[in-house]
């Protein structure tokens, strides 16, 4: 298996807010693969630097050191030009499916967006649009109608359209389903894995939720306050890790069993009480 | 906190020089005509030419600009050209009579605009329709007419209060009263107009905030829920709006004080402006910038006071 | 709120909505009519307005060929009045144009471009220090009165608003996820700005015009009343002086001008307003803290428990005037001590049940039918008063979002004593003590500090930590916590679920969990209510739902949460190229 993306001892720093503040890291020097066709989840809590691995990525956040590899090439700061040609083979979803989509432009025009950037004519990209829409599983019609009308996991269908539409070799996922109910969530990511064994497309797949994470992996890295800790097989990393952070993690995310929860519960808090 | 003050105060002086300068250059291309006005049916180019080189406006532009720079931050902002008095003395005993009414009125702005809008987004239905149909028709009448048809009812037609003519506050503090009143009522109807609005909107938008309801399952009485928590997270907006209404009345009162014949800072700078009186022009300008300079950064400290998220020291 | 997506609705175009307006219609009407005289003026008058002749010095109305009559310097008022329009016209186009090439540029590139962005501010600052009609004045020796040349500087006066309006705009919809996603789909910042940013800006930057417009015109005619400019130019502002002087042997000629410059300003502020309701929708609405008052039915034979809701049924009203129920017919029952969990999707209405039960409902919300009691009191009707005694001791509540609850000005301690002193009628000294004392309990490591803290300064863990503790401070009966943990880290998450179960151990209270999150009932829920569209499909205690769930929908849901067995288990398909399966096709 050869490596699609290979990011090597990343470090990124945010300016500092204020006068004269010091700037914060936000990523200590992160190291990863993504082999074409797999997918990589990227799990971790709030500030634990996983969407700015994502956003560095695509070229929207700036590295500070190390490098980002794709397909061979270093891609750490290509310019805006050649970013520009990079958008035909990485592309992205977004956790939020009503800010992700412009309010004003039909789904249609969005979804021609990303095709005519890259230079396909108008009437080729309105034929690429129904058979998008086909794919994702909305209705013909859709190409016409607001974002407005859809309901959250539609408008998810259609980001992930608009991120399939130049055929790309990896889409970075930022929680794509975070913001989805229960029965949606899991149809998106069926959605997901379904596409990916039909086209071969590579996720980054970022997500605080180790269940849905471990739904759609094949290998799991755990990120903690900018540090990757613990990389492997998804089975391995999310039931029985090494860890000592993986394990609270593990442990904390409540199953839905009462019987084997208490008995969970019972574990973290002997963990807990041994730790002090 | 004193260092963010110093900081802004030196900034502020850094924008006061900058429009200083520029007014003076955007005057430079009047002073054959200023002179010319000057000496009336006497101007003859030989003579314009004279009389410049006596009041030394023939010199190079930087150094006219930097030898009344010098003096001027050293206090002095020379004469009035016609009248010989010192400048600095006659724009602050002008300043003092629009500053007399611009204060009393934005005093009464905010009693009035913070009662109607917080009765307005809190009670709603038929308060909130009659203050936003006030406020409206505030917006519509132009300020001169408002002005004008109160003269006319209260002053001509009904002898209330005199019609024009200002008495100052040391000397006579009734009759002070009584010849602001028009003025006042005046330029209090569009500024309340303003406010007014601004004050409904945000504290509608507060009201609807989570917290408001955090503090209700409390049991915390409405009154202070409104008055103490919703109405300090709208203040911030509204204070902005309000301190571009003064900076706005200082030369917006002008038309008032025009009408009323009160001798305010925006007619004597008219009359300056008229005459090319170019000592007293800049001494105005001087001051109405050191005035927006200290109204802003006063807006920024109040912020930082009711925001602490807003602090910047 | 809701799932389900809107009944689709076709976009109607701006000007299709503004012609549905009969205020947009009749100001857009009186401005265009107005506008229109000023320009076929001199077809209606047999004078030009700088005629003069001393015949007609204030000759009366309908003196031939001079309709409106005469004013004091023998010129056509009807003549001067037509004129004048387009002097105003001319006004509030150059002032306008000017104020929006400069302001709406400048905002779009530096809301843009965070490196422009620093100079374009000091220059605005610059320029927002002018004193306004200040600067027109004493530039009177540049101008010389010329109301084309006072109305360009006045435009660059005007242009810091629009300015900081574009800017403002440009800044929030350039970190809207959608503009990343086009930069990613690889479009060009010029087609950003052009596709994405500028239908931001249109909106409020076309509203805006029309009020500088009435600026314009207004500053126009102040300084004419003053006597700026040539006798030459007809100005409304030349005529209300000139009317003024003769106000009490001709009011008539005061009346013209005022009553022309009175329409053209208050239509473009109605017109403004009309615009603004079109292009925001529907004005906003003042919430009323209001108590919702339904008819309270009690029903004889009441089931006991601390808390007994029956047959509730909660509605809004829709657009077109009809009610909505959000909650149909929703019953249950807790007892003093039991933690009973309200699960449910997205719009199924837990949420507004729980509301409803704290009377927090918002003001538009009515509940049309059902009981809601307490103890056996009836809490639906009763009295404002009353209730804020029951909230503040026997129910308690705990949101969300613990940041957007607490408010951002006061400090933590603050908030936390205002609300023991509300409910428990504490001095100053007592409630501050007390505070503390929860602080601690909630597990909060220096409780002295975090009280002196505002809410921006301390983490989300902490700040529902705070929240916790004010809601438990007056030892409620009853905790309604509404997806208490939603927002919060995993870990977080099991220490806030932790604490939840200790205190209503230690309380003996009862405890309403809404959320919809199958980890978190299994791990503290005793028994559970399935809501789906505003009713309960199904009840029981928690181990029979999970093991038997007897609702379709109840299985559904379950069959949807992704567990421990849900490995991924199918090897990459990195044999198959990338594109391969499409060239087939």
């Amino acid at each position: 298996m050869t490596s699609l993306l290979e990011v090597n001892d990343l470090r990124l720093s945010y300016p500092g807010k204020g006068f004269r503040a010091r700037p914060a890291e936000i990523l200590h020097g992160v190291s990863l693969t993504v082999a074409e066709g797999e997918t990589l989840g990227v799990v971790g809590e709030s500030g634990s630097g996983k969407t700015t691995i994502g956003r560095a990525l695509l070229g929207l956040a700036e590295p500070s050191s190390g490098s980002i590899r794709f397909d061979g090439r270093d891609i750490t700061h290509v310019g805006a030009k050649e970013r520009r040609r990079l958008a035909r083979d990485i592309q992205v979803i977004f956790q939020d499916p009503y800010t992700s989509l412009n309010p004003s432009l039909t789904i249609g025009d969005i979804l021609t967006e990303p095709l005519i950037a890259q230079g396909t004519p108008a009437a080729a990209a309105r034929t690429r649009v129904a058979d998008l829409l086909e794919r994702v599983g909305l209705p013909e019609d859709a190409a016409q109608r607001l974002p407005r009308e859809f309901s959250g996991g539609q408008r998810q269908r259609v980001a992930i359209a608009r991120a399939l539409a130049p055929e790309p070799r990896l889409i970075v996922c930022d929680e794509p389903v975070s913001a989805l109910d229960l029965s949606t969530q899991t149809r998106v990511l069926d959605l997901l894995i379904d596409i990916q064994r039909r086209t071969g497309v590579a996720y980054l797949f970022i997500s605080h939720d180790l269940a849905v994470v471990r739904h759609i992996s094949h290998r799991v890295a755990v990120l903690y306050r900018g540090d990757l800790v613990e990389t492997g097989p998804a089975g391995p990393v999310t039931t029985a890790p090494e860890h000592p952070y993986t394990q609270k993690l593990v442990l904390a995310s409540p199953v839905a069993d009462p019987v084997e929860q208490e008995r969970r519960r019972t574990e973290r808090r002997k963990l807990a009480s041994n730790a002090h | 906190m004193l260092f963010y003050v110093a900081r802004r105060l030196v900034s502020g002086l850094v924008l006061a020089v900058m429009v200083t300068l520029i007014t003076f250059l955007l005057l430079a291309p009047s002073f054959n005509g200023i002179v010319g006005n000057r000496l009336g049916s006497a101007a003859t180019p030989e003579t314009v030419a004279q009389m410049k080189a006596q009041m030394g406006l023939d010199r190079p532009l930087a150094t006219q600009y930097v030898d009344w720079l010098s003096h001027a931050v050293r206090g002095d902002l020379g004469r009035s050209y016609f009248t010989g008095i010192p400048v600095r003395d006659a724009v602050e005993q002008h300043l003092g009579v629009t500053l007399s009414i611009v204060l009393v009125t934005l005093m009464l702005t905010v009693v009035v605009s913070v009662a109607l809008g917080v009765l307005a987004a809190s009670k709603g239905g038929l308060v909130d329709r009659a203050v936003q149909a006030l406020s409206l028709t505030g917006h519509l009448i132009p300020n001169l007419l408002i002005a004008i048809v109160l003269v006319y009812l209260l002053a001509v037609k009904s002898r209330l209060v005199p019609a024009t003519g200002f008495t100052s506050l040391a000397d006579d503090p009734a009759k002070w009263a009584q010849s602001i009143f028009i003025p006042v009522i005046a330029l209090l109807i569009a500024s309340v107009a303003g406010l007014t609005a601004q004050v409904r909107g945000t504290m509608i938008d507060e009201l609807r905030k989570d917290y408001v309801r955090m503090l209700r399952t409390r049991g915390v009485p409405t009154r202070s829920v409104v008055l103490r928590h919703a109405l300090r997270n709208a203040a911030g907006p509204a204070l902005t709006v309000l301190s571009f209404e003064f900076v706005a009345m200082l030369g917006g009162a002008l038309i008032i004080e025009k009408v009323f014949a009160i001798p305010g800072f925006g007619s004597y700078a008219f009359d300056a402006s008229l005459q090319g009186d170019i000592p007293i022009i800049m001494g105005i300008t001087v001051f109405a910038v050191l005035l927006v300079v200290v109204v802003n950064l006063t807006v920024d400290l109040v912020n930082g006071w009711l925001n602490p998220k807003a602090r910047i020291f | 709120m809701t799932a389900q997506a809107p009944a689709p609705r076709r976009r109607r175009s701006l000007a299709g909505r503004l012609l549905r307006d009969p205020q947009a219609v009749a100001a857009a009407s009186v401005l265009l009519i107005i506008v229109v005289l000023g320009l076929i003026g001199p077809l209606l008058t047999s004078h030009g307005p700088n005629e003069a002749s001393l015949d007609s010095i204030n000759a009366d109305p309908g003196t031939p060929g001079y309709l409106l009559g005469g004013d004091r310097s023998g010129q056509d008022i009807l003549a001067r009045l037509l004129a004048s329009i387009n002097t105003s016209v001319v006004s509030a186009l150059i002032g306008t144009s000017i104020a929006l090439l400069v302001g709406v540029s400048a905002g779009l590139v530096g809301g843009y471009y965070d490196r422009i962005r620093g100079g374009a501010e000091w220059l605005f600052s610059l320029i927002m220090t002018f004193p306004g009609l200040l600067l027109l004045i004493v530039l009177l020796p540049l101008t010389k009165g010329d109301f084309k040349v006072t109305m360009v500087i006045f435009g660059v006066l005007l242009s810091p608003g629009v300015y900081r309006l574009t800017r403002n705009l440009v800044v929030g919809v350039k970190n809207e996820l959608f503009v990343d996603a086009a930069r990613v789909s690889g479009l060009s910042d010029p087609r950003i700005l052009r596709r994405h940013v500028l239908f931001a800006v249109r909106g409020p930057v076309i509203i805006a015009t029309a009020f500088l417009a009435g600026a314009s015109i207004g500053v126009q005619s102040g300084l004419s009343f003053l006597g700026v400019g040539p006798a030459t130019t007809p100005s409304f502002g030349a005529m209300i002086a000139g009317g003024f002087a003769e106000l009490y042997t001709e009011p008539l000629q005061f009346v013209w001008p005022s009553l022309m410059l009175g329409m053209m300003t208050a239509s473009l502020v109605l017109f403004g307003n009309a615009l603004r309701d079109a292009l925001e929708g529907a004005t906003r609405k003042p919430v009323k803290i209001k108590p919702v008052r339904p008819e309270p039915r009690t029903t004889g034979d009441a089931p006991a428990g601390l808390l007994v809701v029956e047959d509730l049924a909660i509605a809004y009203p829709t657009p077109s005037g009809e009610l909505r129920e959000v909650v149909s017919g929703v019953s249950l029952s807790l007892d003093a001590g039991e933690t009973l969990g309200l699960v449910g999707e997205s719009g199924s209405g837990k949420t507004q049940t729980a509301f409803a039960i704290l009377r927090v409902l918002p003001a538009e919300a009515v509940v049309t039918r059902g009981s809601i009691r307490l103890d056996g009191r009836e809490i639906l009707g009763l009295k404002e008063k009353d209730m804020r005694a029951l909230r503040g001791r026997s129910i308690a509540y705990v949101p969300q979002e613990p940041m957007s609850n607490l408010d951002p000005s006061f400090t933590v301690g603050d908030q936390l004593v205002e609300g023991l002193r509300a409910a428990k009628g504490l001095s100053r000294k007592e409630a501050r003590a007390q505070a503390l004392a929860l602080l601690e309990r909630v597990g909060i490591a220096e409780p002295e500090r975090t009280f002196r803290c505002y809410p921006h300064q301390i983490s989300g863990g902490m700040a529902q930590r705070v929240l916790i503790a004010g809601a438990v401070a007056s030892r409620p009966v009853l905790l309604i916590a509404d997806e208490p943990t939603t927002a919060l880290d995993v870990t977080v998450q099991a220490e806030i679920l932790d604490l939840l179960r200790d205190l209503q151990k230690e309380l003996g209270m009862a405890l309403l969990l809404v959320t919809h999150n199958f980890g978190v009932v299994a791990d503290i829920c005793d028994r559970i209510s399935v809501m789906r569209e505003g009713q309960i499909v199904e009840t029981g205690t928690a181990l029979e739902v999970f093991r038997e769930p007897a609702h379709p929908y109840t299985r559904m849901l379950l069959d949807c949460v992704l567990d421990e067995n849900t490995v991924r288990t199918d090897p990459p398909p990195a044999s198959v190229p990338a594109h391969a399966e499409e060239e087939q096709r």
